[in-house]
């Protein structure tokens, strides 16, 4: 694997490299330290306070009272995982659509994804009448954003593989996409009654408080089975740096590669948004903060993806819990609200870190 | 040996590029490819390693027909060394071992490290190897990415115009270690070069190509005053200065 290494090689000139893998792999552990104690202290945050023995023992139903494991097993480590679960897919979807569609602005939001979800579960909730179809139509909000949101995904890949569109060329197709079904979402907006909006727009927040152990289990599968696959294929994403040309010119298959990953980081991006609404910016800033410290080398950056993307939704989320508690602020207007500017400042920081070297 | 026979290539249904391109090549020499622009020559270098798909024809080494293999087969035989480098924020080292990609399985082994190292060592790349690509400089970058198609260890490099963004020094550099790596290991380069003198001292073997087809192929005398003229519509005279042919335009 990549970490056999030969004995002799810090002793070699360019030990320099050694060192910038060192700075990477603490960076990585860093993070994971970092999504640690956001978990402890996410654990810990809420109106029943508590030492944290008592909530880790509380993780395991093993808590001395039985209100805290109630409240650890069903309220706050739900949560806690599906902001995880959350971050971590969308984060490293965004790190391989950057990679393979060769453009940094890429991301499920961006390609018009979340827009897909939108317009999904507007019309569930408005023409379906999902609100008034009990059990059912909170099934059904769900599946219709994941069909809204693979429906543009569907249509990119389409346009890409028919009108033979660049990689290049697919995050504007995806912008034109998204306009459409944001026009479409405002249109079906228009013939709603006031409740039907306020479902709408309470579901467009996004919400890491409402999903149950079989969501988090399949969204957790869903992530964890794509990000094997993203970290086997992280070459492959290496190799699609040097150009197209390289890629095939290494045996690479650059065609069949970008449209299986574009169907794989669409399919994930819209069962996570389908289960918790709109999230934006993680897909977009967690592979470029990662980035700013280990470069481009997807072998870091993947796993780097995932743990970025995790512990800025967690952090989102801690935010949006404790800013005016016991008020708890939609996670998708601060992930936004935080994320912008923070996106901002690193890509001015890297601007200025190119210009003075 | 490499072997093209027939060679065609068109873009969709565009006019034909390449109208049926052959001939060989022993190991170890060193090929150019010249013609004007369009001529199809930085086509015809794809179509080998079907970055481009041929419509007809044959590229065969030692009696294997190269179009017919799967990528990594072919990715295990022939390098390619692309005539513009993007500066990516990774490493020289992992822009090396890129070229073990078409070896890879589930991660990289011992062995190939040991041949990343040795690429980079013959490329003098060595204090660079922590370095980003993006650092570095014209000549340095197009040496890493030469040590990259080296790690491949393919009998097979093909080169498209490697020397057209390098300063002079660089460019007889570069085309000196190609030409070295060819003699001594009995890998077969094949170039794209514009430069007529700078392929005269590097190439054994020239390939005179004329809208899609080859109109000439053989050692230095092919380049004469005729051909020049055909081909790109030059007055020039072959001569020779210190035992070395050069081509002086009139």
């Amino acid at each position: 694997m990549n970490s056999g290494r030969l004995p002799s090689e810090n002793n070699m000139p360019g030990s320099d490299y050694r060192r910038n893998q060192t700075r990477s792999q603490i960076f990585l552990a860093g993070l994971f330290l970092l999504l640690v104690v956001a978990i402890l202290i996410s654990l810990r945050a809420g109106s029943y306070s508590t030492p944290i023995g008592e909530l880790l023992r509380g993780i395991f139903g093993k808590a001395s009272d039985g209100k805290i494991n109630i409240i650890v097993r069903n309220n706050r480590m739900p949560r806690i995982l599906t902001a995880i679960i959350a971050g971590a897919g969308l984060g490293v979807s965004g790190c391989v659509l950057q990679a393979i569609l060769r453009n940094p602005l890429a991301s499920a939001s961006t390609l018009g994804v979340s827009q897909g979800a939108s317009f999904g579960a507007a019309f569930a909730i408005i023409v379906l009448n999902a609100g008034a179809m009990g059990a059912l139509g909170r099934a059904a909000i769900p599946l219709c954003a994941f069909v809204g949101s693979m429906a543009v995904a569907l249509m990119i890949l389409g346009l890409s593989r028919i009108r033979r569109i660049p990689p290049e060329g697919i995050v504007l197709a995806g912008v034109a996409i998204s306009a459409l079904f944001t026009g479409a979402t405002t249109l079906i907006q228009y013939f709603a009654n006031e409740i039907q909006l306020a479902a709408l727009v309470f579901w467009t927040f996004g919400d890491l408080g409402s999903t149950n152990w079989t969501d988090i289990s399949l969204m957790g599968g869903v992530v964890l089975i794509v990000s094997i696959y993203y970290f086997l294929r992280r070459w492959d994403y290496n190799a699609l740096l040097s150009g197209t040309e390289t890629a095939i010119s290494l045996g690479i298959n650059v065609g069949r590669l970008t449209m299986f990953n574009m169907v794989l980081c669409c399919f994930t991006a819209s069962t996570i948004v389908s289960y918790i609404g709109l999230i934006s910016f993680i897909g977009l800033a967690a592979p470029h903060i990662v980035r700013l410290v280990v470069g481009n080398n997807h072998v870091y950056l993947i796993p780097g993806s995932i743990l970025a993307g995790a512990t800025l939704l967690l952090l989102g989320d801690l935010f949006s819990r404790t800013v005016i508690s016991p008020v708890i602020l939609p996670i998708g207007a601060i992930t936004s609200f935080l994320g912008g500017p923070l996106f901002l400042y690193l890509l001015f920081k890297g601007g200025k870190k190119r210009a003075d070297s | 040996m490499l072997t093209v026979e027939n060679l065609q290539f068109s873009y969709g249904n565009g006019p034909d590029i390449l109208k049926g391109v052959s001939f060989s090549l022993e190991d170890g020499q060193t090929m150019a490819i010249l013609g004007n622009n369009g001529a199809g020559k930085s086509t015809m270098l794809k179509c080998f390693n079907r970055i481009l798909s041929a419509k007809h024809g044959r590229v065969c080494m030692d009696g294997q027909n190269l179009l017919q293999m799967p990528g990594r087969e072919i990715a295990k035989r022939m390098a390619f060394v692309a005539q513009h480098v993007p500066g990516t924020q990774m490493t020289v080292h992992d822009v090396v071992m890129l070229g073990r990609r078409p070896y890879m399985r589930w991660g990289f082994t011992e062995e190939d490290h040991r041949i990343v190292h040795e690429a980079m060592e013959q490329l003098g790349l060595t204090p660079l190897r922590g370095r980003f690509l993006s650092q570095l400089s014209g000549g340095e970058r197009q040496k890493a990415i030469l040590a990259r198609a080296l790690a491949q260890q393919p009998k097979i490099l093909l080169l498209d115009e490697p020397t057209s963004s390098l300063d002079l020094q660089n460019q007889y550099q570069v085309l000196e270690i190609v030409r070295d790596i060819c003699h001594n290991t009995a890998i077969t380069a094949i170039v794209v070069i514009h430069d007529l003198n700078l392929a005269l001292r590097f190439c054994d073997r020239f390939l005179l190509l004329k809208d899609g087809l080859v109109y000439r192929y053989g050692d230095a005398s092919i380049l004469d005053r005729t051909a020049i003229l055909d081909v790109y519509g030059v007055n020039a005279e072959p001569v020779t200065v210190n035992g070395q042919r050069i081509i002086l335009v009139d």
